[in-house]
């Protein structure tokens, strides 16, 4: 479990932005997860509970976006969604791909801050 | 009470990410070529390890960053390979980070290498999502394991560009299905090369000894042809 290494870095992140730009009262914390990221939601959610206690984060809101895993095929020419994430092959003509367009992703996606 | 959205778009892993490029730019102006291994709790990574290090320092100058939660036994199995080894302990935590190589690395003359390996800490999920500025990943699958660990933890073969199957001794009497975990590890990582060894028996160590000779000519070759376009 390394969530909460994530997590330090996400918060560390919101820190620097919200200096940068003199946030206050953040209420939502948009976050975009791949399922090839290697981070588990459920793990990264307790995580941040017990990183965010008794700071000004507390009652901020963690809002996953989960991204599907893409592959590129190069016989079809378009991206799709290989039929599970240990099976990396074309769900329409069953080729292979190592290529991969989504499902990477970990970003901080956006704060939702008192207007 | 009403709200604003303030767009951040910012990668999680940013710091990590910038410190293992800065670190891939050392490697490669060096000339060293970057191996990281990884694998699960025992499947013979610094078995593995002593071998490549005793048979490539015949010729090559190596050296190894070795990663564990605690103990330097690793290092100092590996040191009569090497004198090069240097054992990162990390504590509680599962996996290395580009801090800790950029650390460990503290006082070597990288000039003065040609092959780095950076064994990480046993754990086949979290070292995934650390760029540690290497060049090539491997992931080893020891025969005792069973043939289906790559379709447990698809994102850290797919993550790797080499599969190495060790103890491949043990194969027949753990009835491991080596056709089996090649299909599953084609299936992650289409197109992977597959090793199978033995550290024990010595057994397809040869190939990979080469893979690693033709790698370091390899990145040589894209050091010099970088070097010739930069000539004015």
């Amino acid at each position: 479990m390394h969530e909460l290494s994530i997590v330090l870095s996400i918060l560390a992140e919101i820190g620097d932005e919200s200096e940068a730009r003199a946030l206050h009262g953040i209420e939502v914390v948009h976050l975009k997860v791949g399922v090839f990221s290697g981070v588990d939601r459920a793990a990264l959610r307790f995580a941040w509970e017990l990183a965010c206690q008794d700071t000004p984060l507390e009652h901020a809101q963690l809002d996953i976006e989960t991204v599907p895993l893409t592959i590129h095929c190069a016989v079809c020419r378009e991206d799709r969604q290989p039929p599970s994430l240990y099976q990396l092959c074309c769900p329409v003509c069953g080729a292979p791909s190592a290529t991969i367009v989504t499902g990477r992703e970990l970003e901080v996606v956006s704060l939702e801050v008192a207007a | 009470m009403s709200t604003r959205i303030v767009e951040v778009r910012a990668k999680v892993m940013k710091q990590n990410d910038l410190l293992a490029r800065s670190l891939r730019q050392r490697f490669e102006a060096a000339g060293v070529c970057v191996v990281g291994l990884v694998s699960s709790p025992g499947s013979g990574k610094t078995a593995l390890l002593e071998k490549l290090l005793s048979n490539l320092a015949h010729d090559l100058r190596v050296a190894a960053l070795v990663g564990d939660l605690a103990t330097e036994n690793d290092a100092a199995r590996l040191k009569r390979a090497s004198p090069n080894v240097r054992q990162i302990t990390t504590g509680t935590i599962c996996h290395l980070d580009a801090q800790m190589i950029e650390n460990a690395l503290e006082g070597w003359q990288l000039d003065d290498l040609d092959l780095l390996f950076i064994e990480n800490v046993g754990n086949l999920v979290c070292p995934s999502s650390y760029d540690l500025g290497e060049a090539l990943r491997f992931v080893l699958l020891s025969a005792t394991e069973g043939e289906d660990k790559p379709l447990k933890y698809p994102t850290i073969f797919n993550s790797s560009d080499v599969a190495i199957i060790t103890k491949m001794d043990m194969a027949e009497p753990a009835d491991f299905d080596v056709a089996a975990a090649r299909r599953n590890i084609e299936s992650v990582r289409p197109g992977m090369r597959i090793f199978e060894v033995s550290s024990k028996t010595g057994q397809g160590m040869q190939p990979l000894f080469q893979h690693l000779r033709d790698q370091l000519a390899h990145s040589r070759e894209s050091r010099l042809a970088v070097q010739t376009d930069e000539t004015p």
